[in-house]
């Protein structure tokens, strides 16, 4: 056991150069998906269990396709940052928890982009 | 972080000398819900994908979805986002530094927590009238 202090092991590496980035865009994310979350979830809601129709005519409509993607580009980044939080706090390991970190953001962005590509392709007709 | 001394560190009390209080479940909550919500994210990002591949497709996601059990998923969710939301709102005033104080911590956990439910009611309604 070392009783090296985490300075001592910190000093002379060089700043991460990232600061106070995961704190903040977690912030501006959270307070986008304020709106964001409210103006998806009607839509949503009105078109659940309505047939394709119905929901092709909703997501046709440029102003709830325009939400819907918004909402799931920042959902996902938003879930990124907040599940890393939670990696980082519950998994140890240095490699066990990287395989988790790149597991999560390979997962969050692929989802994102799925979805979008859906809606895009919803309300686009296609 | 340090990684180095993992394990062989004397782990300080944790959560289990504590007594259970009302921040500590709201607090506990906001984390749950957001990761629980993965759940609701993944079958409504399918539903999106069914309806851009097929009208058949579709017809099997948005009936699963809405069969009793997606439906208490949708329900359960929405209460889980209106937790996450209310609570995120009170993260985001003690960021600014406000509301900080005991009383006042006590008072946003107890809006928090009889709030989220009576939203998701009132919005269960809105939605089956609409």
């Amino acid at each position: 056991m070392s009783y090296m202090t985490d300075y001592k092991r910190a000093r002379g590496l060089g700043s991460a150069h990232e600061g106070t980035h995961h704190f903040w865009i977690q912030r501006v994310t959270a307070v986008a998906l304020i709106p964001l979350g409210l103006l998806f979830i009607w839509p949503f809601a009105a078109a659940l269990g309505e047939g394709a129709e119905a929901a092709q005519a909703i997501y046709r409509n440029g102003w709830n396709a325009f939400i819907a993607i918004n909402f799931f580009v920042l959902t996902f980044w938003h879930l990124k940052l907040g599940v890393q939080v939670v990696i980082e706090d519950y998994v140890h390991g240095k490699g066990r928890r990287l395989r988790f970190l790149l597991a999560n953001m390979y997962f969050c962005w692929g989802m994102g982009l799925a979805a979008v590509m859906a809606v895009v392709k919803i309300w686009l007709g296609a | 972080m340090a990684d180095v001394e993992q394990g062989s560190r004397p782990l300080s009390p944790h959560l289990q000398v504590y007594k259970l209080g009302l921040t500590m479940i709201v607090s506990g909550l906001h984390r749950i819900t957001g990761v629980g919500m993965i759940v609701s994210a993944i079958l409504i990002v399918w539903w999106f994908i069914a309806l851009a591949v097929s009208p058949d497709y579709f017809a099997k996601v948005d009936w699963l979805l809405t069969t009793w059990i997606g439906l208490l998923v949708m329900i359960g969710s929405l209460w889980a986002f209106f937790h996450h939301l209310m609570n995120g709102i009170r993260h985001l005033f003690w960021d600014k530094g406000y509301f900080l104080d005991i009383p006042a911590v006590e008072k946003g956990a107890r809006i928090v927590l009889f709030g989220a439910p009576v939203l998701m009611v009132l919005s269960v309604i809105l939605i089956a009238i609409i």
